[in-house]
């Protein structure tokens, strides 16, 4: 197992109480900054987490649950420590992004959605982020890489494996 | 650079003069190269850092100017400044150099000492780093006389990669906040201020094409204390980036563009709904809006008006269907993003069941000059029923991507072919798509009508946000459709059947047509799927995801009849119909292609021509690549 954070038993409810301070004053609509927020702390959403906040927010969890599993930025099972989202949007598409997520798939041996053993890489795919210009890209964390070739995809990863 | 902690609220409209009056000096060598140096500084060095730039590697060109610059002593007379979106994502990452206004592109950090050296010590230009012309090789100094940027008309991006947006002063310097200071001066007479918008043309650049001045009419008509604006910056259309770019290139324009609008509605607080995977257009809209709220240009009794606006920040979590206004108000509500019937509509009941008007960035953004410079002003770009100016993202196999603004009505042939120049590696164009998987594509019979919201929607088309993807002669219409609708059947919510089972239904067609399994009568069943999901569907995704298919079916029909008939892909895309042969005749037998073949496929003596072995081929291309040579792999 990884980090303490993405460990399934140990979740640290305390530290959800900053993320409560934070959004107190927000009467309506706080529960997606908070689930986003929640997320930010422990790299995805623990259960137990989700029965706090619905108590927290007197909210059904039902009704959490259905918020998390609606929108695709919420996961309920941990990530690796480095996500990458391989982009498949239209203008990626036409200059071949499926090959890109061939390489990805083939070098990290995982599918998308998946997270590779080690809990170091998530491979994820992306509608869209926008950096168009440079298709094919891909996202590590908050890094875009545009223009890029399968054949460079094991050295992108190389300089991420610390 | 202004540092947050020296400003100091403004108590009226006068205190902007005063501001912009003191900071001009300060810029103005980035106008006029004879403009008197302000404070030792010599040089301004622009260098583009927006999202697709960075990605180029363009943070290690600010750090190795400034390294290099402190080591040379030059800190304190030359400015490094990080600008937004410049345009031209292509050539990134791109600097321009203040006074000369000198233009380079493609650096690397190892290219700046000798800019350093020779450009801004010695007053040279290196010619190594300029932008060529693409057929000519010529060397062109000024970016504006390169065709790229000289075909465009920028008064909405006239900012964009031109000021810090990181620094209010620069925005005001450039008249900014003048427009909220005019509309300030006639707030008990916002009836003029909306009969401006109107007088404008504008029409909503989120795709659909409503009249603003109209849409606002209607939510400021309602009954109701309390009202709503929102800002819709959740662009998803796949192969659109004008909204991010004009977010991260020019915040505060957005900002002040929805102050003036929530004056003109009667709104007292405001939503920017901006999708999570923007990061940096985040971020700087948070610095943007603290920034006008520490100058009193935001918050409570702005300039000294006595009235008052708030504005948040309401991040999206992912969702393509938030675009749809319904939906997007029940995501700001801590909902799942599903979209609701109309009527109600969000003017009458909206966010928390209050009147609530929705507008997306680039419309809020065109707000501040037509207020400044009047609607008629506006309305003297464009054509009869589509004014003003339209950006247009670039993208897919054209030579220049990037980000262009064009008077509405340019024809497409001109925004491809001149602005974009042209397609890739010399192939032939076959398609444009644009309005994303909402909208359709357009054959080159069709690209030298005026571009306008309703000659595109005549062509079957629709202007959507306005990304435009190119494709050439190597990309198959029926997997570009097929391409659009398994986005469309993922976004789908759900909650209706016809996009929901029909989104789905196509799919299955569209797939089995690219894999060699389409039937006689699957181009009808498609069409009149097509038609009643148009006519069905809750919401503007259901109504409009048939779009690619008609559109393609309209203008390909024949590629759709070569995949069912024949079982062959003419553009030599869908893998299913293909095979990978080698040309014995070309082959010289050097073996790359065996080194690269990733299931070892590819069999042959050194020096005699190699075979591949069909059973083992993945298809997957890489050895047309490595035979780039001798050209001797095809498929068939």
């Amino acid at each position: 197992m990884g980090s303490s954070s993405q460990s399934v038993q140990a979740v640290d409810l305390s530290q959800l109480d900053a993320v409560f301070a934070k959004y107190a004053d927000m009467a309506n609509g706080s529960l997606i900054p908070v689930l986003q927020a929640a997320q930010d702390t422990y790299g995805y959403l623990p259960l137990k987490a989700l029965e706090t906040i619905a108590r927290k927010l007197q909210i059904p969890i039902s009704q959490i649950y259905g918020v998390v599993t609606f929108y695709a930025q919420f996961r309920l099972v941990p990530r690796g420590k480095h996500v990458i989202r391989s982009c498949q949007g239209t203008a990626c598409h036409v200059r071949n992004s499926a090959r890109i997520l061939e390489s990805l798939k083939s070098t990290l041996g995982v599918a998308p959605g998946g997270t590779t053993e080690d809990l170091k890489f998530t491979l994820e795919t992306v509608a869209c982020i926008g950096a168009c210009s440079l298709a094919p890209v891909m996202m590590i964390d908050t890094d875009a890489h545009g223009r890029l070739r399968p054949d460079r995809i094991p050295k992108i990863l190389d300089s991420y494996s610390n | 650079m202004t540092s947050d902690n020296t400003l100091r609220r403004l108590q009226r409209a006068d205190d902007l003069d005063a501001m912009k009056a003191k900071v001009l000096p300060r810029i103005a060598i980035r106008k006029d190269p004879k403009a008197p140096i302000y404070e030792g500084v010599t040089h301004h060095v622009m260098i583009c850092c927006d999202t697709g730039c960075t990605s180029s590697g363009s943070r290690k060109i600010v750090e190795a100017f400034e390294n290099d610059l402190k080591a040379k002593g030059l800190d304190k007379s030359v400015e490094v400044v990080v600008i937004g979106c410049h345009g031209f994502c292509e050539m990134g990452p791109l600097i321009v150099i203040y006074p000369d206004d000198v233009y380079y592109v493609h650096l690397s950090p190892d290219n700046i000492p000798q800019i350093v050296d020779e450009t801004i010590k010695g007053g040279k230009v290196v010619e190594d780093f300029l932008y060529k012309e693409a057929e000519t090789l010529r060397p062109i100094v000024h970016y504006k006389e390169i065709e790229f940027y000289a075909k465009q008309k920028r008064i909405l991006l006239t900012n964009c990669g031109h000021i810090n947006p990181e620094d209010v002063t620069e925005y005001i310097a450039n008249d900014g906040y003048k427009g909220l200071a005019k509309a300030l001066s006639m707030k008990d007479n916002t009836d003029a201020l909306l009969e401006e918008v109107k007088t404008s043309g504008l029409r909503g650049r989120g795709g659909g094409g409503f009249p603003t001045g109209r849409k606002w009419e209607l939510c400021r008509n309602a009954p109701g204390d309390k009202k709503y604006i929102i800002c819709n910056a959740d662009e998803g259309d796949p192969g659109a980036f004008m909204d991010r770019s004009l977010m991260e290139g020019d915040p505060h324009r957005l900002v002040e563009g929805m102050i003036i609008g929530a004056l003109i509605i009667g709104a007292d607080e405001g939503y920017i709904y901006c999708r999570a995977e923007y990061p940096l257009a985040i971020r700087r809209l948070r610095l943007a809006i603290s920034q006008a709220e520490t100058l009193g240009l935001l918050g409570d009794d702005i300039l000294g008006s006595g009235w008052s606006f708030h504005l948040h920040i309401k991040e999206g979590a992912g969702a393509f269907v938030c675009g749809e206004e319904t939906a997007l108000i029940h995501s700001i509500e801590g909902k799942r993003g599903m979209p609701t019937a109309r009527p109600p509509f969000p003017a009458i009941s909206g966010l928390w069941g209050k009147p609530t008007n929705n507008n997306n960035v680039e419309t809020w953004a065109n707000i501040p000059g037509i207020i400044r410079n009047g609607g008629a002003w506006y309305a003297s770009f464009g054509t009869e029923k589509s004014k003003g100016t339209k950006v247009f993202a670039l993208t897919g196999k054209v030579n220049n991507t990037g980000l262009a603004e064009v008077p509405m009505g340019m024809t497409m042939r001109e925004i491809i072919f001149n602005i974009a120049g042209g397609i890739q590696n010399g192939k032939k164009f076959k398609a444009v798509q644009i309005g994303g998987p909402s909208g359709g594509c357009l054959p080159d019979s069709m690209i030298d009508r005026p571009v306008d919201y309703d000659s595109l929607i005549e062509a079957g088309a629709m202007m959507g946000s306005g990304g435009l993807v190119v494709v050439d002669e190597d990309t198959c219409m029926v997997d570009l459709a097929r391409f659009f609708l398994s986005f469309t059947r993922d976004e789908s919510c759900g909650k209706c059947t016809p996009c929901r089972e029909g989104s789905t239904r196509m799919l299955n067609i569209l797939t089995n047509i690219t894999q060699g399994k389409g039937k006689p009568g699957d181009i009808e069943l498609l069409e009149e799927l097509a038609r009643n999901i148009k006519l069905s569907a809750l919401c503007g995704l259901g109504q409009t995801c048939p779009n690619p298919i008609l559109s393609t079916i309209r203008y390909f029909r024949h590629e759709y009849e070569e995949h069912i008939f024949h079982k062959k892909c003419p553009a030599g895309q869908c893998v299913d119909l293909l095979t990978y042969w080698i040309d014995s005749e070309k082959c010289v037998g050097c073996g790359s292609c065996k080194k690269i073949c990733p299931v070892s496929a590819i069999d042959g003596e050194k020096k005699e021509p190699h075979v591949i072995d069909i059973n083992k081929c993945i298809k997957c291309g890489s050895c047309i690549e490595a035979c780039k040579k001798y050209k001797a792999i095809f498929k068939k």
